[in-house]
């Protein structure tokens, strides 16, 4: 079960807002600004599939944000979600799809996977996921090691995930910039990264650096590893500072001199800025107590814990300071920040007005997401904390969306917003459940009853059991 | 009523075999349940479990019982008998990272050369808490071993009960572990090449010890030490099952070609990631599979098969299959199984896959593994089909007795449930 993925934690990159793949000078020069830094130098070329509409018809419906429509319709066309309710008014050439007996969900998004960076089959030439040969190393990018054809993404599409967060590991302070993608793996890596979505940075707390930099020159310590960030955040600000008066005296008409360029303190100073959106591993309460006195000594927002298996310990903190945790449902017991993990710990962060988020870290954990949230939301019912389905969902898909800042396009099922959406067979809170039917951006881009339109990966092509059942 | 003087007979006599063991002579009825007797029987949708003097006395259709019993009421809910973990390093770990000694993995000592000598029996701790932490979620015995010894062999493992006890031990030397897949040729100079050699000559090794004087005034050059040659002796003779981990196809038939090699061999296939590409060898040569359903990744070169279908697959070709490769989180083979079903496998071998044909494969069957009058009485009250992610063991039964639902976890929980905000959180005592 522990494979080295799971040793190190996940860390998730944001991104600074960018219009993809837009070439008209004037929104370059804007997205350049007065220093000609270009910051979205490798724009999405995602594009959505063709479709004509498609109409649900019958169905039960989890909207994602806590309503439950049963023998309800939903419409998805040009890409979006056009209507879902009791009823909805679908163009004659739409198809239809009869949802008797089954379930229609928001996409999954899992906030944390290294599918690509640690694919399989997992060789040592693979593995591109955690750059360990500095503690602080900002500068890299996950999607500059994601292999695009790790079969792992089309597991993973089968089990209803339709966008994630791939992030650098957890072996350093800072493991370099996530990314999100929409799960439609193509040639390119820009073919699939989401459209205008914000990078993310992985950092970790705890065990995994002080291991890897122990005994090659530090941290070797956990107070080691918070010297390091702050050491980090400390420069990042002058340096942001140093380009500011830069950029102010140039605007001015002055000709400054030009600051030398740092990708690590770029990333950083994009954190700095809000545009990039902080992505922590970390287990324990107190290493995430920590972390959110670094926080404010910095002023900057971590947007989410991840693992966060002590979370429950903490988390009327984790709700005042408005810190997502992504958490495994039972995880425990691996190393020691994983001893005092519980079944508990998802339902008791949602229940102190905490924003929950079910993640993976693992390329098995992102096939049956479902069940993990459905094993979090009955062991919460049992100790007496009551959530709906409904409610729990969120858990699932716009939680997970608001921590990557893509929120306002996918994670729920309202109109106007990305038709990302999942078709389950029955009740998705069953062990029994599969994903018969999943669309990204309106196309169906996963029909479990027609094993002839099975994606398959380059890799597997020509090897044993190419496009079977899997 | 013949049944309950039969039932007063015995419980006298087993007044007199119990003193010395321990205060469980309890009579317990569980009533009202649907019960996965898994044997002949099948499933008996209301019924009543009868235990006595730790084992299972009868199995009754309804809810009609002799007296004498405490009565436990189990309407509504579903009975199993104790899940069984099939491939664990259950008391042979605390924390497997960075947390000092772990016993599950053994290091080069002159003890040994290939790994075969090598004995869990001695390492287990009792009081490590997985063991409560497993149980209460059902499990209530397992094959425990090694998991790494960077040598041929994996060693010795035992069969343990998950009871509070400081004898946990079943049966020691239950069964012996080879790997011959990538990891095993890695240890094993890096191909198959020389794994395979250096495994026929171990046995041949342990075959001439069979009618040599083994003691250490005795000549031995062998590539193994006596201690591993004397140890694989009852792995030829087929009284001690090799337990061998392999996912090719082509190292499966290998593993099927040993057995014919050596033809006493007892041979338990793990992992067996594209078992199922070869089933119906398997099942000719009776060869069973303890395997994780889930794996379904090409995780290297010798798992480019792999699919969700493989217990399904393995099963309709006639294969004996067991569910539960893990260690912390050997309760989610709950969680497997029913993937396992959900992709084909029957839900009644998804059962069985937790429990009898666990005990089978270790010889175990004649005490634990199915809800049959004498076995011992473990068992377990379910709050609806085991199999279910939402669904939870509300009761287990372990030798008969109603065992403590608690563990280490359900302390946490309690403690930050029902925290004492106004005072350091060491005072909050669940």
């Amino acid at each position: 079960m522990l494979n080295i993925k799971l040793k190190f934690g996940l860390a998730l990159a944001v991104s600074v807002a960018l219009v993809a793949g837009c070439s008209n000078d004037k929104q370059e020069e804007k997205q350049k600004g007065v220093t000609g830094i270009d910051k979205n130098p490798f724009p999405s070329t995602y594009q959505k599939i063709e479709s004509k509409p498609i109409v649900i018809t019958n169905v039960t419906i989890l909207d994602g944000i806590g309503g439950k429509i049963e023998a309800g319709e939903i419409l998805l066309k040009d890409g979006v979600i056009v209507g879902v309710g009791k009823s909805v008014n679908a163009p004659s050439e739409s198809i239809e799809i009869d949802g008797q007996g089954k379930w229609v969900t928001p996409g999954i998004i899992d906030n944390h996977s290294h599918l690509g960076v640690y694919p399989s089959p997992s060789t040592r030439s693979h593995s591109d996921g955690n750059e360990m040969t500095s503690p602080v190393t900002a500068e890299v990018w996950a999607e500059h090691s994601i292999w695009p054809q790790d079969p792992g993404f089309q597991r993973s599409l089968a089990g209803g995930v339709t966008s994630l967060q791939i992030l650098p590991g957890s072996a350093n302070l800072f493991g370099g910039r996530s990314v999100t993608v929409k799960n439609l793996p193509n040639r390119t890596i820009q073919d699939m990264k989401f459209p205008d979505a914000p990078y993310g940075i992985k950092m970790a707390c705890g065990e995994n650096p002080k291991r890897v930099y122990g005994a090659k020159g530090g941290p070797m310590t956990r107070m080691g590893n918070v010297a390091g960030y702050r050491q980090a955040w400390a420069q990042a600000d002058e340096y942001r500072t140093k380009w500011a008066d830069y950029t102010t005296e140039l605007e001015a008409g002055g000709s400054p001199k030009r600051p030398t360029r740092d990708l690590n303190l770029d990333t950083l100073a994009g954190v700095l800025d809000g545009d990039i959106i902080v992505h922590m591993h970390c287990y324990r309460a107190d290493d995430m107590g920590t972390m959110m006195d670094v926080m404010k000594e910095f002023n900057y927002k971590i947007g989410t814990f991840h693992h966060a298996v002590e979370a429950y310990k903490i988390a009327d903190k984790l709700a005042e300071n408005n810190v997502c945790s992504a958490m495994w449902a039972d995880w425990w017991g691996f190393k020691m920040e994983a001893y005092d993990g519980i079944k508990e710990n998802i339902p008791m962060v949602h229940a102190a007005n905490a924003c929950a988020i079910v993640h993976s870290d693992s390329d098995l954990g992102i096939q049956r997401l479902n069940q993990e949230a459905a094993k979090a939301w009955a062991d919460g019912k049992r100790a007496g904390i009551d959530i709906s389905q409904a409610d729990a969902w969120q858990w699932l898909s716009a939680n997970p969306a608001k921590s990557l800042g893509i929120f306002d396009k996918t994670g729920s099922l309202e109109a106007g917003k990305n038709a990302d959406i999942v078709l389950w067979s029955t009740d998705p809170f069953s062990t029994y459940a599969q994903a018969d039917k999943v669309f990204i951006d309106g196309a169906m881009v996963y029909d479990r009853s027609n094993p002839g339109s099975w994606p398959v990966s380059d890799f597997e092509l020509g090897q044993i059991a190419e496009g079977d059942a899997k | 009523m013949s049944l309950f003087k039969k039932v007063t007979l015995a419980s006298s006599i087993a007044i007199g075999l119990s003193l010395s063991a321990s205060v469980l002579a309890e009579n317990i009825a569980i009533v009202g349940a649907k019960i996965h007797t898994v044997s002949a029987a099948g499933v008996i949708d209301k019924g009543t479990v009868l235990i006595k003097d730790g084992r299972i006395q009868q199995i009754i259709e309804g809810t009609d019982l002799p007296s004498g019993y405490r009565e436990v009421n189990a309407k509504g809910k579903v009975v199993t008998p104790g899940f069984i973990g099939a491939a664990t390093s259950l008391g042979l770990v605390e924390v497997s990272s960075s947390a000092g000694t772990v016993d599950a993995r053994v290091e080069s000592h002159p003890i040994s050369t290939v790994g075969a000598a090598l004995d869990v029996q001695y390492a287990l701790n009792n009081d490590s808490t997985l063991i409560p932490i497993t149980r209460i979620e059902g499990f209530t015995s397992a094959a425990t071993g090694l998991g790494s010894t960077e040598q041929l062999f994996l060693g010795q493992g035992a069969f343990i009960t998950l009871a509070t006890t400081y004898q946990p031990v079943m049966k020691a030397r239950a069964f012996m572990k080879l790997s011959v897949g990538n990891s095993g040729a890695d240890d094993n100079g890096g191909s198959r090449a020389a794994l395979w050699v250096a495994i026929n000559q171990s046995f041949d090794e342990a075959k001439f010890a069979k009618s040599y004087t083994m003691d250490p005034s005795q000549d031995w050059l062998g590539l193994t030490t006596m201690s591993d040659a004397k140890a694989l002796i009852p792995v030829l003779d087929g009284k001690m099952p090799l337990v061998v981990n392999a996912d090719r196809a082509a190292d499966i038939m290998q593993v099927i070609a040993l057995k014919k090699r050596y033809s006493g061999l007892n041979i338990i296939l793990a992992s067996g990631v594209e078992a199922w590409r070869v089933a119906d060898e398997l099942a000719k040569h009776n060869i069973p599979v303890i395997l994780d359903p889930e794996s379904n990744l090409p995780g290297a070169f010798d798992q480019i098969g792999a699919t969700l279908e493989n217990a399904a697959r393995l099963q309709k070709a006639g294969v004996i299959v067991a569910i539960g490769m893990d260690t912390h989180n050997i309760r989610l083979a709950t969680q497997h199984a029913g993937n396992a079903v959900a992709n084909g496998l029957p839900h009644s071998a998804g059962i069985a896959s937790l429990t009898i044909n666990v005990a089978k494969m270790f010889g175990m069957d004649d005490q634990i593994g199915s809800l049959e009058p004498g076995k011992v009485a473990d068992l377990v009250i379910w709050s609806g089909d085991p199999l279910e992610v939402t669904q939870t063991a509300e009761q287990v039964f372990i030798k008969g007795e109603q065992i403590d639902m608690t563990s280490r976890q359900t302390k946490l929980l309690d403690r930050y449930l029902n925290r004492d905000v106004k005072k350091p959180v060491g005072y909050t005592r669940p």
